[in-house]
C-alpha cells in the first residue's frame, strides 16, 4: 500500500514541474514587454524599469526561471497591483470559501448522480432509466453560468425561496470565528444555528448549480458502468449462489463499477475547478476564482499567474487522492505494485 | 458491338457513404433531427446577419429593456438593441470560432499524434510530454491563463481551445497511426519508394480522420462553450460584437430583477447548438463505428 | 426408477428475442436427474446445453423467455418459481459452477468472505463463524494453508485454484443438485482431472445429484453414469453412459462418437459431422431439427416426435434409429420410434 502511495506521488512530480513551468512561461509569453503588464497601465516608465529590475525581467530567460522557482518555494507569488496584498497570502484568504462551495457541490452530485445511475441500470428501459439519459445527455449541453442564471431567476425573483446572490453571507451577519474557513463547519464549532443556516442558504443555489453541471458525467458513467457490470460473470455467479438483492447489487456489482465512475472523477474535477469561476462570477462569490477574473479585467496579471499555478497543483493532488482512493478499493492496484 | 453503358458502373464509394448515412439517419431519427438543426444553424451563420430584422448594433434608448414581443421577437436589451438580431448575428461568430478552434485542434493533435504513432521513440515521448502537461491543469483554468498571456482577442481563445484539446486528438491519432503503422498498405507505400511524410499525410491521416470526426464534432460544441465561458468572465470578446456568452454576461445583472430575456435567450441559442454537436457527435459515432455504441 | 429424482425438466422451450428474430433455443427439452446421480448433458456448441442450465437456474438473460415447460427440484417447479423463491432455493439447494473460474469471482473480494457471504445467506452461519467455516471449506476442496487463502484475492491464484473456490461456494449450503457448467474447459489436463476427481468425491459425500456439461463425449464418458445428448435445442438421446457408446440409437450420437478422438480407434476414423446447426431463427424448422444434415433421413422424419417418458432407461428421439446392436428386444414404449 505504502509502496502505491509513494510511486504516485513520484508520478506526480512531472506533473508538478510542467505545472511549474508552463505558468512561468505564459507570463513570459505575453505580448510586448512583460514589464509593463506587471508595473500596471498607470505606470512611468521609470516605474516600469524599477519593475523590471525589481522582477528580474532584464535577466536572462534561464535566471528568470530559477528566481521564479526559488520564490515558488518560498511561498511567493508575487504581489497584486490592484489591493498590493502579496497573492499568497489573498489566495489563501479566499480558497475555503471556493473549497467549500466545491466540494459540497460535488457532494450533492454524487448523491444524486450515483443512485440515479444504479436505479437506471438495474431496471432498463425504465422511466428512470429514460431520465437518467435525458439528464446526461442534455447536462452536458448546458453552460454553467446559464444554469446559475436561470436558477436565481426561478428561485429568487420567482419564487423568493433564496436569497440574492450576493456572496457568502447576509450583509447583517458576521462570519463565525475563523476554524477551517468553510462558514458551515465553523458555524457549528461555534455552536451558532443560525450563521450555519444562513450560510447554508447562500450556498444551495451556487452548489446546486455546480451540481447540475457534473450530474450528467458522473450518472452517465455509473450507468453504463454498471450495465456492463451487470451481464458479467461475476454477477451472474452471486445471482446463481442465491445471494439477496442488496448483496448482489450493491456488494458485488457496484463496488466493481464503482472503478471506471472513480476514474471519470478526475476528468469531473477539470471541469469542476473550471465551472467554478464561473459559477464564482455568477453568485458573487468571494473565492479565488472571482479574483483572479478581477485581477484579469484590472491587467493584473500576478494574481492571475497565481490562480492558475494554485489551481493546477490542487489539481494535481486531487487526481493523486483520487489514484490512491482507486488503489483503495481494487486490490489488484494495490498489490500489484 | 458491347454497350459500355449497359454496366452498371460501380458505386462511388461517396454514394455509398451518403446510402449508409440515410439508413443511419432513418435508424435513428434524432441522429437525423441534429444533422438538420446542424444545417439550420450554418445557415443562420452564414445568411443571418443579411435576414436579421434589425441591426444588432443599433441602440435605441426608448426601446430599452422590453420584454419579447411581436416587434422584438426576444425583447429588448439595456441599450435598446433587439436581442433576436443580436443573437442570430452571434451564430455566426460562435460558429466561426468552434469551426476554427476544430481545424485547428485537428491539425495540430492530428498530425502530432500521428507522427507520434508512427515513428515512436523521441517524436512519441516528446508529444507524449506535451500532452501530459497540458493536462495537469483544468482545461478551462488553462484556456483563461493563455488568453490573459496572449491577449485578449478571438484569435486567442481558438488558439486556447486547441491547445486545451490538444491531448485527446493527439492521443486518438497516435493509437489508430500506432495500429497502421505496420499495416500491409503502409509497407506497400513504404517499398514503392514513398517518403515518410507522403505516407503519413496520403494514407495514414485519411484513416484517422473517420474517427476523429466523431470527437470534431463534440470539441466543437465544448469549443462554444468554452468561447462563451470565457466571454463570459470578460475575455475574449468585447462589447458591443455580438457573442453569445458576452450576452448572457450583459444580462446577468438584469436576472435579479426579472428581465429574464436578456441572459435567456443567448443562453438557450448556446443550448441548443452545443446539444446539436453533441447529439450529432454520438450520431456520426454510430455512422463510423457502430460497436462504440452507448 | 428408485424414489423421486433430484431434478426433472419437462418439456422446457426457451426463446430468445434478438434484433435479428426470435431464437428457438431450446424446444421441448425432458430429462431427469436422480439422487446422487451423475448425469452429462453433451452436444455442440449452441446446442442448448447452457440455456437449459441458466433456465433451470433462473439466471436467463433478460432478452430470454421460457415459453413452456417445468422444472421440478422436490416440490417446487423452477420455472414458475417467484424471485424472492428462486432465491431461496438456489445455492441452498441447486447450485451452479462456471467456465472461466477467474471471471466468475469477485476480484476485489477476498474468496473467504466470497465464501462466507453464501455460508450466512443460506447456512444459517453467523456472521462472527462465517470465517471460520470458511477457511473449513477450503480445506475440503483441497486448498493448501486455507487460513491465509481465505484472505487472498482471485487474481492471485491460479485457474485451479480458483475454481477450487468456486466449488466451495457452490457446495456451501451442501445443495442436492449441482450443475457444472464445462467447469474444466481452459485447465490444462492434470487440473481438470483433479478437479473432476475432486468434484466427484465431494459429490459421493454429501450424497449430491450432478449435472455436468461439457463438449467433451469422451470426458463425459468417463464422469458420468448417464449422458444427455442434445442437438440445436433437442434433447435427441438419453442412455447410461456404457449403452449409449456401445448402443448408440440416434445417428447424430453415432456421428459425435466418431468424431471424438479418445472413442475413435484411429485418427482415420476421425469424422467430421456433415452439415452445420440449422439457423434457430427460422419459423420453419422441421420438426427433428437434425433431419436435414442427417444420413439416414426418411419420410416419416417430417412427423413431429412424440414425446417419450422422462424416467426411461434409454432414449432416442429419432424416426429411423440405428439398429439396436444388444440383441435383447427393448421395450417398444422406451423407443419413440414406431
Amino acid at each position: 500500500m505504502l509502496t502505491m502511495v509513494l510511486k504516485r506521488l513520484a508520478m506526480a512530480i512531472p506533473s508538478l514541474i510542467g505545472v511549474v513551468v508552463v505558468t512561468f512561461l505564459l507570463t513570459r509569453a505575453l505580448p510586448g514587454d512583460p514589464a509593463v503588464y506587471f508595473a500596471g497601465p498607470a505606470a512611468t516608465p521609470q516605474a516600469i524599469q524599477e519593475v523590471r529590475v525589481k522582477l528580474g525581467l532584464d535577466k536572462p530567460l534561464i535566471e528568470q526561471f530559477g528566481r521564479y522557482a526559488v520564490d515558488l518555494a518560498h511561498g511567493n507569488l508575487g504581489t497584486s497591483l490592484t489591493t498590493g496584498q502579496p497573492v499568497a497570502t489573498e489566495l489563501r484568504n479566499r480558497l475555503p470559501a471556493s473549497a467549500e462551495l466545491t466540494l459540497l457541490g460535488l457532494l450533492v452530485s454524487i448523491v444524486i448522480a450515483v443512485p440515479l445511475g444504479i436505479l437506471a441500470a438495474t431496471k432498463p428501459n425504465s422511466l428512470v432509466d429514460q431520465a437518467c439519459r435525458v439528464i446526461s445527455t442534455a447536462g452536458v449541453s448546458l453552460p454553467v453560468f446559464f444554469t446559475g442564471l436561470i436558477l436565481v431567476y426561478v428561485f429568487y425573483y420567482l419564487l423568493g425561496w433564496a436569497p440574492a446572490p450576493l456572496g457568502r453571507l447576509d450583509v447583517f451577519l458576521s462570519e463565525p470565528p475563523h476554524v477551517t474557513g468553510f462558514y458551515l463547519i465553523d458555524s457549528l464549532i461555534a455552536g451558532d444555528p443560525e450563521t450555519f443556516m444562513a450560510s447554508l442558504k447562500q450556498l444551495i443555489l451556487p452548489a446546486l448549480t455546480l451540481a447540475i453541471f457534473s450530474l450528467a458525467p458522473i450518472a452517465r458513467m455509473t450507468r453504463a458502468s454498471m450495465l456492463a457490470i451487470l451481464s458479467s460473470d461475476l454477477v451472474r455467479t452471486a445471482r446463481a449462489s442465491g445471494l439477496s438483492a442488496y448483496t448482489v447489487i450493491i456488494t458485488y456489482a457496484f463496488r466493481n463499477a464503482m472503478l471506471p465512475v472513480i476514474t471519470t472523477l478526475g476528468m469531473v474535477f477539470s471541469f469542476l475547478l473550471g465551472a467554478n469561476v464561473l459559477v464564482e462570477k455568477v453568485f458573487a462569490w468571494p473565492g479565488i476564482g472571482s479574483y483572479a477574473v478581477e485581477a484579469l479585467l484590472a491587467s493584473d496579471f500576478a494574481p492571475v499567474q497565481g490562480f492558475v499555478l494554485t489551481m493546477a497543483v490542487m489539481y494535481v493532488a486531487l487526481n493523486l487522492l483520487i489514484d490512491i482512493l482507486y488503489g483503495l478499493i481494487d486490490p489488484r492496484v494495490r498489490l500489484d505494485a | 458491338m458491347t454497350d459500355i453503358a449497359a454496366t452498371p458502373r460501380p458505386e462511388s464509394s461517396l454514394v455509398a457513404l451518403l446510402r449508409h448515412a440515410r439508413y443511419v439517419i432513418g435508424e435513428n431519427p434524432v441522429t437525423g433531427f441534429a444533422f438538420a438543426l446542424f444545417v439550420l444553424i450554418a445557415l443562420a451563420a452564414v445568411f443571418g446577419p443579411h435576414l436579421v430584422p434589425y441591426d444588432p448594433l443599433a441602440s435605441d434608448t426608448v426601446e430599452s429593456l422590453k420584454p419579447p414581443s411581436l416587434h422584438h421577437w426576444f425583447g429588448t436589451d439595456q441599450l435598446g438593441r433587439d436581442i433576436f438580431s443580436r443573437v442570430v448575428v452571434a451564430t455566426r461568430l460562435d460558429f466561426f470560432i468552434a469551426v476554427a478552434s476544430v481545424a485547428l485542434v485537428f491539425l495540430m493533435g492530428g498530425l502530432a499524434g500521428v507522427a507520434a504513432g508512427f515513428y515512436g521513440g523521441w517524436t512519441d515521448r516528446i508529444v507524449g510530454r506535451i500532452a501530459d502537461t497540458i493536462m495537469a491543469f483544468p482545461l478551462f483554468v488553462l484556456a483563461m491563463g493563455i488568453v490573459a498571456a496572449l491577449g485578449n482577442t478571438v484569435q486567442n481563445i481558438i488558439i486556447a481551445t486547441a491547445i486545451v484539446n490538444f491531448p485527446l486528438y493527439a492521443r486518438i491519432a497516435r493509437a489508430e497511426a500506432n495500429i497502421r503503422r505496420d499495416a500491409g498498405f503502409v509497407e506497400a507505400a513504404r517499398l514503392s519508394g514513398n517518403a515518410d511524410w507522403r505516407i503519413l499525410a496520403l494514407q495514414i491521416l485519411p484513416n484517422v480522420f473517420p474517427i476523429l470526426v466523431v470527437q470534431m464534432s463534440l470539441t466543437m460544441g465544448y469549443a462554444i462553450l468554452n468561447a462563451a465561458g470565457l466571454s463570459f468572465i470578460g475575455l475574449g470578446v468585447r462589447p458591443p460584437t455580438p457573442e453569445w456568452g458576452i450576452m448572457v454576461a450583459e444580462g446577468a445583472q438584469f436576472i435579479v430583477s426579472g428581465e429574464w430575456w436578456n441572459a435567456f435567450f443567448p443562453g438557450a441559442a448556446l443550448m441548443v447548438a452545443v446539444f446539436c454537436f453533441n447529439l450529432l457527435g454520438d450520431g456520426l459515432r454510430d455512422l463510423v463505428d457502430p460497436r462504440r455504441r452507448t | 426408477m428408485m424414489g423421486a429424482p433430484a431434478l426433472s425438466v419437462e418439456g422446457l422451450s426457451v426463446e430468445f428475442r434478438t434484433r435479428s428474430g426470435v431464437v428457438r433455443a431450446l424446444d421441448n427439452v425432458s430429462f431427469s436427474v436422480a439422487k446422487g446421480e451423475t448425469v452429462a448433458l453433451v452436444g455442440e456448441s449452441g446446442s442448448g446445453k447452457s440455456v437449459t442450465a441458466y433456465a433451470v437456474m433462473g439466471i436467463l438473460d433478460p432478452a430470454g423467455r421460457i415459453g413452456a415447460g417445468r422444472a421440478m427440484l422436490g416440490d417446487l417447479d423452477l420455472v414458475a418459481a417467484t424471485p424472492k423463491e428462486l432465491a431461496n432455493v438456489r445455492g441452498r439447494s441447486i447450485a451452479m459452477i462456471f467456465q472461466n473460474p477467474r471471471t466468475a469471482l469477485n476480484p476485489i473480494r477476498p474468496v473467504g468472505k466470497q465464501i462466507g457471504d453464501v455460508l450466512m445467506r443460506h447456512g444459517h452461519v453467523s456472521r462472527r463463524a462465517a470465517p471460520a467455516h470458511a477457511v473449513e471449506m477450503l480445506r475440503a476442496v483441497g486448498i493448501t494453508d486455507p487460513a491465509r487463502r481465505a484472505k487472498a484475492y482471485p487474481f492471485e491464484m491460479s485457474g485451479g485454484m480458483c475454481q477450487r473456490i468456486m466449488i466451495a461456494i457452490a457446495l456451501a449450503a451442501k445443495p442436492s443438485l449441482l450443475i457444472a457448467d464445462e467447469p474444466t474447459t481452459g485447465l490444462d489436463v492434470t487440473t481438470q482431472a483433479v478437479i473432476m476427481d475432486l468434484i466427484n468425491d465431494l459429490a459421493k459425500e454429501l450424497g449430491m445429484a450432478t449435472i455436468f456439461i461439457t463438449h467433451d463425449l469422451a470426458l463425459a464418458g468417463q464422469r458420468s453414469a448417464r449422458i444427455v445428448v442434445m442437438h440445436a435445442g433437442h434433447v435427441v438421446e438419453n442412455a447410461p453412459t456404457a449403452d449409449l457408446f456401445a448402443n448408440p440409437r440416434h445417428p447424430y450420437t453415432a456421428e459425435l462418437i466418431a468424431a471424438t478422438p479418445d472413442t475413435a480407434a484411429s485418427l482415420d476414423e476421425l469424422a467430421a459431422i456433415p452439415g452445420s446447426l440449422p439457423d434457430l431463427r427460422r419459423t420453419d424448422l422441421p420438426p427433428c431439427r437434425y433431419s436435414e444434415r442427417c444420413p439416414r433421413k426418411i419420410a416419416g422424419c417430417a412427423q413431429p416426435l412424440p414425446h417419450a417418458p422422462p424416467d426411461a432407461a434409454h432414449i432416442a428421439a429419432c424416426w429411423n434409429p440405428l439398429p439396436d446392436r444388444t440383441q435383447r428386444a427393448m421395450p417398444a414404449a422406451t423407443v419413440s420410434a414406431a
